[in-house]
């Protein structure tokens, strides 16, 4: 089993090596996470403030998610796999065809590389740093932490089926320009990621909680909070995998459909 | 049993065509137009282990996707195709395992990370073990003269120098066949001829079967016993470099430097094709005339100062072959 995830994981080490070289690049986006993680606390303050109603979540709350989302950012499945493509738009996809491994897992492990790559090396110093000065909580027990850290593993494997799924896609539409303004309205508004589920209106959430995407962020982060009791984490893992099969079902599908009407580029 | 078995092989790719302006592009959008390219309207050749064959035609011959379906990465639209027994895109994983691909135009190492961390990459995808994976890299390091790369990031590379790593990179896992699509192109002479030294010697020391394509005549004359001629979806000839020449033209060169500039030629049983100071080239039917003859015929009418026998350059030939079949 270890023997046969060789492949797998040395696509997913070569990429931490990657980017470990661009060392200003994680400066830089640390620097831009922690001022709009600041924006977006003072706008919650302010409608709190604002307003007499009891809310569903309360501020510290609100608080504490915001931050877990900015030291999270990178893995919610916002955008496709560049090298991924890059290879379909130039043609190199045909070296991808001559690994002899399963070339929907090859582009699962690339993608998943690319979503824990930088989420490693930025979510810990981001943590801290919420932790310490921005007024970011730690769970309230044990058990809600355990919970958070089973229903993180299941948004990763979440996000990674709809990122390959959205990148394979691009074997039809090149270019990508459309799915690629899409993405990140549809996920960051469904996911909780701009507003957190319990926010928004009571009618919707049953709808939200069944979409694909409160898996990534709200469940989660609420379980971190617990705002959902511990025993929530089996529902969350349920609907995480339930949607993680889907989207890699509809992935294979068109992985094969798409291999079949490939043409790479060339007489 | 042959190692290539390709029978009636058949390709056609579908293109959507547009038309031309804005109210084409916006019909374009209602109504698609799709016309039909053959690119390869069924070839058959076999191919037995430890030959080293150049596949050559112009561009947009067939050359390349050939290659593609051969090496399990394009399904064609029919016909049969076994490569070491296998079907390559019905088996394509365990087909892969045993062949290595080059495409000159491209690169298989990772453009980020050095040279030495693709290598031990790709050990890992194709599940090299470790003692053969040395050995292996060991010996492709000091054969193409890797050392001082390894430790450079691709991006850094010459082309030259990339090309020597790609090689290597598409040999780590030792296939048995090699499919290498232009591996020469853009390269300066040092490069080719350092690039056309390990060809060969793989071919020859290690048994590795090779199957080159190129537009690079050279590197056909250097390398290759048996040609393999594709143009139009259709191969049109299979043989030696010998057949060939025999099969377009018998002619030879004959170029001399005379001692006077100013001098003339004329002979009647060879025609003059350049003239650069004192430098002539003739040409002649070896049929008509015998070199020594005609060589003997000059000597006594003119002061000489050097001179030698030479075939039709190969370019040539092929460049009156594709003529001749297109007129």
């Amino acid at each position: 089993m270890i023997e046969s995830l060789t492949p797998y994981g040395a696509i997913l080490s070569a990429r931490f090596r990657t980017l470990l070289q661009y060392r200003a690049a994680a400066i830089a986006g640390l620097t831009t996470q922690v001022f709009w993680g600041w924006i977006r606390v003072m706008i919650f303050e302010a409608f709190y403030l604002s307003s007499a109603s009891e809310q569903p979540i309360n501020l510290a709350d609100v608080i504490t998610y915001i931050w877990l989302g900015q030291a999270l950012f990178r893995f919610i499945p916002w955008d496709v796999e560049k090298d991924i493509q890059q290879m379909i738009r130039d043609g190199n996809v045909a070296y991808e065809m001559l690994r002899p491994v399963d070339v929907y897992w090859l582009w699962f492990s690339r993608v998943a590389a690319m979503r824990l790559a930088p989420t490693m090396l930025r979510a810990v110093p981001m943590a801290a740093m919420a932790v310490l000065f921005f007024g970011m909580t730690l769970p309230p027990s044990w058990s809600a932490f355990g919970a958070w850290c089973l229903a993180t593993c299941g948004a990763v494997v979440l996000a990674c089926a709809i990122t390959t799924c959205v990148t394979i896609t691009l074997m039809w539409t090149v270019s990508g320009l459309g799915i690629t303004r899409l993405l990140p309205g549809i996920v960051m508004a469904l996911s909780g990621m701009s507003i957190p589920i319990p926010l928004l209106p009571d009618a919707l959430q049953p709808i939200l909680l069944a979409l694909p995407f409160a898996g990534l962020i709200d469940m989660p982060f609420r379980l971190y909070l617990g705002n959902l009791p511990p025993n929530a984490v089996w529902w969350t893992l349920a609907i995480q995998g339930a949607w993680s099969l889907a989207f890699i079902a509809l992935g294979r599908w068109l992985w094969s459909r798409g291999s079949r009407r490939l043409v790479v580029q060339g007489g | 049993m042959p190692m290539i078995a390709v029978e009636n092989l058949t390709k056609s790719f579908q293109i959507a065509e547009r038309r031309a302006g804005l109210w084409g592009a916006f019909t374009g959008i209602v109504h698609r137009k799709y016309r039909t390219v053959e690119a390869l309207k069924g070839i058959s050749f076999t191919m037995e282990p430890g030959e080293l064959v150049g596949y050559i035609g112009p561009n947009g011959a067939g050359k390349s996707t050939t290659i593609k379906i051969l090496s399990g990465i394009l399904v064609p639209s029919g016909g049969v195709c076994s490569v070491m027994g296998r079907t390559p895109w019905r088996e394509r994983v365990e087909h892969v395992r045993n062949i290595g691909v080059v495409f000159g135009q491209r690169t298989q190492l990772w453009w980020d990370l050095p040279v030495t961390e693709s290598f031990d990459l790709l050990r890992d995808i194709y599940r090299v073990p470790t003692a053969d994976y040395n050995r292996s890299r060991d010996e492709l390091i000091a054969l193409l003269d890797l050392v001082p790369l390894l430790n450079t990031p691709v991006r850094q590379l010459s082309l030259g120098q990339r090309m020597r790593c790609d090689l290597a990179a598409a040999l780590l896992h030792t296939p048995t066949l090699l499919f290498l699509d232009e591996p020469t192109i853009g390269l300066d002479a040092v490069s080719k001829l350092a690039v056309r030294d390990f060809i060969k010697r793989l071919n020859e020391e290690r048994g590795v079967t090779v199957i080159l394509t190129t537009h690079d005549m050279d590197d056909i004359e250097a390398l290759c016993k048996r040609v393999l001629i594709i143009d139009e979806g259709a191969i049109y000839f299979d043989g030696t470099v010998g057949d060939l020449r025999a099969k377009v033209t018998n002619e030879r060169r004959l170029t001399i430097d005379l001692k006077d500039e100013s001098a003339t030629l004329l002979t009647a049983d060879a025609e003059e094709v350049a003239r650069d100071g004192r430098r002539i080239t003739l040409r002649f039917d070896p049929n008509r005339v015998t070199a020594a003859a005609l060589i003997r015929q000059i000597i006594a009418e003119h002061d000489i100062e050097d001179l030698f026998v030479d075939n039709a350059p190969i370019e040539e030939i092929i460049a009156r072959l594709y003529g001749g079949r297109r007129a």
